[in-house]
């Protein structure tokens, strides 16, 4: 799968393997509460299971300042 | 996860509320509770005219779109810092939002009302821009919905800038600011109007998730100076709590407005109110912070703009 990050710098991830997105979020050290996993125009909830083929962008819902 | 409501695959989990919802009933429920915020605090009637403060972000976007599909008379207001591309970005996903939508915005450059960009304003003051920036919004803000006859004005203000805010207020101890935070502040001078929050009660994930859902083209990318601000940080911690004990920031925010204010507000002074010697505005000092800040930033243009003085030949 490829997980695409926009921000803060656009970088993209590629892993091997289906798992959950709890478990995406672990392994790529960000936090579900404030950050969205998006599926093409879908929102991921923790227990969606990404699949070996997907792309999927995490983007951050926090802003500040 | 299921929807709560359907129990078709959910696309929002709400696990601070105990809940999930798929797309159209998530829709539904962050409508829902707007209006109830908005009606529960007397923020405002479908009566009033509202300003609503509209950075480009998914907040400030949120807020508009979910005010326009519940009845409200809206009227955007946008701000253009002069932070480069990320400004120009943010007033086109603004004017390019009411475009779509055939409602009224109206554009205030702050160049041209202090006199300098954002940047420069921080450069003169020798401050962090946050510090100028927010001085000039609330400032500018409130002036314009006084002038173009709004009672009240909205900005979309999250759950997460009110725990982080609530957080800085704490650990810092400012008594005064501490006293004031509130989702629906009431005018306390001729010159003030009603500033009111309907988003307090939602987090910035719950909001974003919205403003995706709706598809709303809203500015993802993070304003270039909030590097490295104390707000991100108190909201990361507060999130690395809620991770790990859900429902943390709805309490911590819900219990001030329950046990703390209504304490600081009985013990607090009244803070005095008067008129700005130079621009007339509500203040506390003779002259407001606004015009002092611009007096500031005035002199450093002349200063910049002065020419040099010619070096003095030593006598032969």
């Amino acid at each position: 799968m490829k997980v695409i990050f926009r921000i803060p710098k656009p970088h993209q991830v590629e892993l091997q393997g289906r798992r959950r997105v709890s478990e995406l979020a672990r392994e790529l050290g960000f936090n579900l509460e404030s950050h969205l996993v998006i599926r093409g125009d879908d929102l991921l909830t923790r227990d969606a299971v990404v699949e070996d083929t997907d792309t999927i962008e995490v983007r951050p819902a926090i802003s500040g300042g | 996860m299921r929807c709560v409501k359907c129990h078709e695959t959910a696309s929002v989990d709400l696990p601070s509320r105990n809940a999930a919802y798929c797309a159209p009933h998530y829709l539904e429920h962050f409508e829902y509770e707007v209006g109830h915020n908005i009606r529960s605090l007397k923020m405002f009637t479908t009566d009033e005219r509202v300003l609503v403060a509209v950075s480009g972000g998914k907040d400030s976007l949120a807020l508009w779109e979910t005010l326009i599909r519940l009845g409200y008379k809206t009227t955007g207001f946008h701000l253009h810092l002069g932070i480069g591309e990320y400004s120009d970005l943010s007033r086109e996903k603004t004017e390019s939002y009411a475009r779509a939508h055939n409602v009224e915005l109206i554009v205030v450059e702050v160049e041209e009302a202090v006199g300098a960009t954002i940047p420069e304003v921080s450069t003169a003051l020798r401050r962090v821009p946050c510090s100028g920036c927010g001085l000039t919004k609330r400032y500018l803000m409130n002036r314009t919905a006084r002038q173009q006859g709004f009672p009240v004005l909205a900005t979309g203000h999250n759950l997460d800038d009110e725990a982080a805010t609530l957080m800085g207020g704490i650990l810092h101890w400012q008594m005064d600011s501490l006293g004031r935070q509130a989702p629906a502040l009431e005018s306390t001078h001729p010159k003030l109007g009603r500033k009111v929050k309907p988003l307090y009660t939602f987090s910035e994930k719950e909001t974003a998730s919205y403003a995706v859902l709706r598809r709303i083209d809203y500015v993802v990318d993070e304003c270039p100076n909030s590097t490295g601000a104390l707000s991100l940080l108190y909201k990361d911690v507060l999130n690395r709590i809620e991770a790990e004990s859900h429902g943390t920031k709805l309490r911590f925010f819900q219990g001030y407005l329950k046990n703390l204010r209504p304490a600081l507000a009985s013990t607090g002074q009244k803070v005095e109110l008067r008129e700005c010697a130079t621009c007339g505005e509500a203040t506390t000092a003779e002259v407001c912070a606004y015009c002092r800040m611009v007096d500031r930033v005035y002199k450093w243009k002349q200063r910049r703009v002065a020419p040099t003085p010619a070096p003095v030949s030593p006598p032969t």
